[in-house]
């Protein structure tokens, strides 16, 4: 055997050296590696701890110094390392079914086990559950409330017909985030001090800015970072977006990206021949594979819905615009026009040549309107797309040889209309 | 200049042989596909045919679910593209295209040179592919090829509503158990896939004329429930097998220029 290795060494391939990762990277990394242990410490210590919801307004806990996880990001991390598969199994055995989403499948699990390979997080006090994004995590939390037997806070938003929140819209989600402040305030037996939530109003506004100038530098041409970089950061506006620390992750990776734009560089690996947006939630446990393939062909996702999935605007301090920011915001809380308008903006702001949509098995909300999405959008911009199945976090549910040929034609098309924008040639 | 397109398809292999980008030299297809030796064979076959070994060859374009694993091809292009380039070449006129092929099924708009202009293709599951119309047609033990004509002679056709393969194979055995006729079944099968089929080119939008490209274009059921469905004649060309592999050899004509 041994004698095998060694002849076998010099034929192999050499090990391309794994570049450094950028100061910003790392500092995401350990970031998100220390609320799970503060988390983890603190409930050590007898504080009390909450799991919320992804989109829910984190400023009042984040105010009252209360240890807050996600379970989205929880489920998001270990489908992309490959670590839920057995989680999804013991969901669907304990009579969860498939057709439910996956993140609420693994954190159904994880409910039950509170052991996962990664991403720990201790029995919550509480839950924090916000309906802006999908109607299915209210029933996913009530679940984990009950079987936790603890108590569950949901803000419910409203689905947005008009294009923005009423004021009696923003005057029930107020009414239910001072009931929010006081039932903290009783588990914690800590009391709010409004000149602290302001300044967490001010930090969170601050965040918002910079998630989104990360973002928009990516509207350089070619862009300054693959647009796939940018999920390794989506966890400081997920689960920190209220903390200075995620001010100190933003500022770096903004800094690098402007020095790669000032020297002419990019972290695409090859040149940038196309551009598309990506329409849904990352395909997690084939990360890699959705990445390499739109490589090879020179595709370089430069936007996503992410890009403002955490624009949450509002004057620090004013509690009604908190309130009415997390009912205009997510665009799964809102009518088709404003969703497509939306889309459209950002399809011409980033000077995409074609769209990726995510036929994502777990949204219902995001794919019930996809089809009618793709038809507006590209008849309004003229720009093709294609579709693909998959799932955020099970990786029962797509196809490498499936996504490649769609991808392919993608190319082609796109190839085709390039040459006809630049010759004239058909 | 002599240029191939081979089509690895997940359940058959066609190879054309060109000249000049024009001129069919040698045509073959094999049932079997990607994994198999039938993709080998079609090449082989089709160098037979036309007199040539592999280094006569200027350009080899290969196309299907296999192509990226097909040994010695000069390029790939995807089969959607291809399918175009060949259904232009067959007939002209056509602006819109739907292929069935083994596992997917597809619409593309295509413009009056051929070029691909859109596309979609099938969500999820093989319902709706030329897979499903194998598993139906084991079912009713009658060849697949035999379908088409079995339906002709339907008077009252069954209606299939699963679009679960593994489903709709359980309600033909259902409807075989009530007694349908073979004929009916197999009307009821052709409409599903049209019905699924059509779907797709009613969202990218029905322009011109329109043609069936693939092995299931053969099948006559499938094309009479598609123009129902359309509402439209629906055109075939005797070589609508081979579009995927005379677009890839007509691709390859192109590179080698």
């Amino acid at each position: 055997m041994e004698e095998k290795t060694t002849q076998a060494a010099p034929e192999a391939a050499p090990k391309k050296p794994k570049k450094p990762l950028p100061k910003s990277r790392i500092m995401v990394g350990e970031q998100l590696a220390k609320l799970y242990q503060d988390t983890i410490d603190a409930k050590a210590r007898g504080e009390k701890i909450g799991w919320s919801a992804s989109i829910f307004p984190q400023e009042i806990a984040e105010a009252l110094g209360l240890y807050i996880v996600y379970p989205e990001n929880q489920a998001a991390g270990l489908a992309a390392r490959h670590q839920s598969d057995d989680l999804l199994a013991h969901a669907e055995a304990a009579g969860y079914n498939m057709d439910i989403c996956s993140y609420a499948r693994t954190s159904l699990a994880y409910m039950d086990t509170l052991t996962a390979e990664s991403n720990n997080m201790p029995k919550p006090d509480f839950v924090l559950c916000c309906n802006n994004i999908c109607n299915q995590l209210t029933k996913w939390f009530e679940n984990l409330a009950h079987q936790f037997q603890v108590p569950m806070f949901l803000i419910d938003t409203v689905y947005n017909y008009d294009p923005c929140a009423s004021d009696a819209k923003v005057k029930y989600v107020r009414a239910q985030i001072d009931d929010l402040i006081h039932g903290l305030e009783e588990i914690s037996g800590k009391k709010m001090d409004y000149d602290k939530l302001t300044e967490v109003m001010r930090i969170s506004q601050r965040n918002k800015d910079l998630w989104r100038e990360a973002n928009e530098l990516l509207a350089v041409k070619p862009a300054p970072l693959a647009g796939f970089d940018l999920f390794n950061y989506m966890s400081c506006m997920v689960c920190n977006r209220g903390k200075a620390s995620t001010t100190a992750v933003l500022e770096q990776l903004i800094a690098e990206i402007k020095e790669n734009i000032a020297e002419g560089k990019s972290t695409f690996p090859v040149e940038e021949e196309y551009r598309v947006f990506w329409e849904g939630i990352a395909c997690w446990p084939y990360l890699g594979h959705t990445f390499k393939t739109l490589k090879k062909y020179g595709i370089n996702m430069v936007a996503t819905g992410y890009v403002n999935a955490w624009g949450l605007e509002y004057e620090p301090g004013d509690l009604d615009g908190l309130a009415r920011a997390y009912i205009d915001l997510p665009n799964n809380n809102n009518n088709l026009e404003t969703v497509v308008g939306r889309r459209i903006e950002a399809h011409k702001k980033f000077q995409v040549d074609g769209t990726i949509y995510h036929v994502n098995r777990s949204c219902k909300v995001m794919d019930c309107q996809q089809y009618e999405t793709q038809r507006r959008i590209s008849e309004a911009t003229g720009i093709p797309f294609t579709s693909f199945d998959g799932d955020q976090a099970d990786f029962r549910a797509y196809s490498e040889a499936q996504y490649e040929t769609r991808i392919q034609g993608l190319v082609e098309v796109m190839e085709q209309r390039k040459k006809e924008r630049e010759g004239g040639k058909d | 200049m002599i240029t191939m397109g081979v089509d690895v398809g997940s359940t058959s292999s066609k190879a054309v042989i060109l000249r000049d980008g024009k001129e069919i030299l040698a045509k073959a297809a094999v049932p079997m596909g990607t994994g198999t030796p039938g993709p080998g064979q079609a090449l082989e076959l089709a160098l037979t045919q036309a007199g040539l070994t592999r280094d006569q060859i200027d350009c080899l374009v290969a196309t299907g679910y296999g192509r990226l694993t097909f040994p010695g091809a000069d390029h790939q292009v995807s089969e959607v593209t291809c399918h175009g380039r060949g259904i232009h070449f067959l007939l002209p006129e056509a602006r819109t295209v739907i292929d069935i092929g083994g596992q997917d099924a597809k619409a593309l708009q295509i413009s009056d040179k051929g070029k691909l202009l859109n596309f979609v293709m099938n969500d999820k599951c093989a319902a709706g592919t030329g897979r499903f119309l194998d598993v139906m047609a084991k079912v009713l033990g009658i060849p697949v090829e035999g379908l088409g004509d079995l339906s002709a002679q339907s008077e009252q056709p069954v209606s299939i509503s699963n679009v679960c393969t593994v489903f709709a194979e359980s309600e033909v055995i259902s409807h075989l158990a009530a007694g349908a006729k073979l004929s009916d079944i197999a009307a009821g099968i052709h409409t599903s896939v049209a019905r699924r089929v059509a779907a797709l080119a009613l969202r990218i939008g029905v322009e011109g004329q329109v043609a069936m490209s693939g092995g299931v274009a053969l099948n006559q059921g499938v094309v009479r429930a598609m123009a129902a469905e359309l509402k439209r004649p629906i055109l075939v060309h005797e070589d609508a097998q081979l579009a995927g592999a005379l677009g890839a050899a007509l691709l390859a004509a192109e590179r080698a220029r």
